[in-house]
């Protein structure tokens, strides 16, 4: 027994990893490979024929890279109303001491600890009761919404672990509040503004239960996929999959390098 | 913490020029708060308000819905669709165990194993989140197919004819059945798992395990009296992160399932958009919130991290 768990330790750890990267990543490699596909039918399930036409021709299905540009707008906007009134919240919260300080920071925990659907079904009673016009605008205020808690958490912990005596040197070197503000707390607060907006932006464009509750007659990607995954998925859509995996890995190891670039001259 | 507050007067800073006015500053917090928490207020409680109220309204499409406290829709939504709130709970149970026991090798190989890896690991755990989950649920019907690779090998090994004695899968196929959904569950929620864990698991400082080493303790030793208690935290919100998003979901039961697997997001998805009932299932939504409320107050207790949250 003993000698298992010595072996448990030693190998068992690494191998179990790397079997759950592999099932992470199984049904990315399955959207890349198909992406190369020509079905016979309607449904890409099964491999037929290796073929370039997707790839030369991605917005070659109706509406899909219409709904695509869509979601990259709703993303933006959502990103920006988040990150900002995110980052608002969490200075305040880090930063004072104020009544209801508590009753704010559960009114933040909240909306991360409900189901999705119990949000989304909210939300379209409130639209329904106040007679708004489902589409562009009420996706984006749901968007913020959910957005918002997860930037107010990635902004606190960074603001947290920063050390309120170099503000306090900024003051005492005669730096105005304004100045100390922009030249030193939103440069040091930065990676986890940065990081809170990466996380609305992804949450945002990858959303479907609150948008397929929210949204009326109109289409974001997530509901075209799910549209055509009854009507028959056209390859295309494996395209933009394996695309956007590909720009996210390029740009967050992109943006590891030149962090640690930044760091290393730093020293 | 309000005893802390009252004891330490604010640190004041004899040296320095007088401050500008008092009130104003005492304003600013409330300045910074207000457009985002009215924004929660307006958009997040407000609704969770109006859904209370359609949920004890009775009437139809055409004559419009009254507030006529009708409770008893509470008692006809439980007793329609326990089934639906059972196997919510389970499946989404089982994945959160699943992930656990899936994502904690993981995030234990990038805390402590991964070495110069370290960052690509991460970046792959962290990437599928930018390719669309659907696409990605979507896959699944491609790997788990009828008569696919995976299913031949599984059925060669006599694995099916476990899990279907079980009640898992049905026959020699897996897709449309509880394992399937289950699979896509835990596929889609690990990430949530493996971030809190790898997160604490990170914290934790690498000569609490070379003072247990010095001490004799056996490497099993080591993980179940330092590592594991240490990552406690990790554990409890990454359970949390997993558990209720996965007992809400019904993208992996209506994607990857049959009318056999239907989970109670399925049953508020379909009440509220195509029958449009609204009050049964803003009370479904309701009871599902409670539900998870109570599950994760007592869990939170049980586990004794209360200051997590």
């Amino acid at each position: 027994m003993a000698a298992f768990f010595r072996w448990l330790r030693g190998k068992f750890v690494v191998i179990a990893g790397l079997l759950t990267l592999a099932y992470l990543l199984l049904p990315n490699i399955v959207v890349t490979v198909f992406s190369f596909n020509k079905p016979k039918g309607r449904f890409n399930y099964a491999w037929q024929d290796f073929s370039l036409d997707a790839w030369k021709d991605p917005c070659g299905v109706a509406d899909m890279c219409g709904s695509l540009s869509l979601s990259l707008q709703i993303a933006f906007w959502a990103t920006i109303g988040a990150t900002l009134l995110g980052t608002m919240i969490a200075f305040a919260l880090v930063r004072y001491r104020f009544r209801a300080r508590g009753a704010v920071s559960s009114l933040i925990f909240l909306p991360m600890a409900m189901p999705e659907v119990v949000m989304a079904a909210s939300l379209l009673t409130l639209f329904l009761n106040m007679g708004a016009q489902l589409g562009f605008w009420t996706i984006l205020i749901a968007h913020i919404m959910f957005c918002l808690s997860f930037v107010v958490t990635a902004v606190k912990a960074r603001v947290m672990s920063m050390d309120p005596r170099l503000e306090q040197a900024a003051q005492d070197l005669y730096a105005g509040p304004v100045q100390t503000f922009l030249r030193v707390t939103l440069p040091i607060a930065a990676p986890g503004i940065a990081a809170g907006a990466l996380l609305a932006f992804a949450l945002s464009f990858d959303d479907f239960i609150i948008t397929n509750f929210n949204a009326g007659s109109t289409v974001t990607f997530p509901m075209f996929v799910w549209g055509s995954a009854q009507r028959g998925t056209p390859v295309q859509i494996n395209v933009i999959g394996t695309a956007m995996f590909l720009v996210a890995v390029l740009l967050v190891l992109g943006g590891m390098i030149v962090s640690k670039r930044r760091s290393k001259q730093a020293k | 913490m309000t005893t802390t507050l009252t004891e330490a007067p604010p640190a004041k800073e004899p040296e320095t020029a007088p401050r500008k006015p008092r009130k104003r500053g005492r304003l600013v917090p409330y300045w910074l708060l207000l457009p985002g928490i009215l924004w929660l207020v307006v958009f997040f409680a407000l609704p969770l308000v109006y859904q209370a109220s359609t949920s004890v309204q009775t009437g139809s499409l055409e004559d419009g819905f009254k507030v006529t406290w009708h409770f008893a829709t509470y008692w006809d939504a439980l007793s329609d669709y326990y089934p639906q709130f059972l196997r919510s709970v389970m499946y989404a149970g089982a994945a959160t165990i699943l992930c656990l026991l899936l994502g904690y090798p993981l995030a234990y190989l990038i805390a402590f194993r991964a070495g110069r890896w370290r960052n690509l690991i991460l970046v792959l755990v962290i990437a599928p989140f930018f390719t669309s989950f659907l696409i990605r649920t979507l896959a699944w019907k491609t790997i788990l197919a009828d008569g696919g690779p995976l299913v031949g090998a599984l059925n060669s090994l006599h694995v099916l004819d476990v899990t279907s004695w079980l009640g898992w899968t049905e026959g020699d196929r897996v897709l449309a059945t509880p394992l399937a959904v289950i699979c896509g569950l835990t596929y889609n929620f690990l990430p949530f798992m493996i971030l809190p864990l790898y997160t604490s698991l990170e914290r934790i400082d690498g000569r609490l395990h070379e003072a247990a080493g010095d001490l004799y303790a056996k490497p099993s030793t080591t993980f179940r009296k330092v590592t594991f208690p240490l990552s406690m935290p990790g554990v409890v919100s990454g359970t949390l992160l997993t558990f209720i998003p996965a007992a809400g979901d019904y993208v992996n039961a209506d994607l990857l399932g049959s009318t056999d697997t239907r989970m109670v997001g399925n049953v508020i998805q379909t009440q509220f958009l195509r029958v449009l009932d609204y009050p049964t299932a803003a009370a479904l939504s309701f009871i599902l919130m409670a539900a998870i409320l109570v599950m994760v107050t007592v869990y939170i207790r049980k586990s004794g991290t209360e200051d997590l949250v």
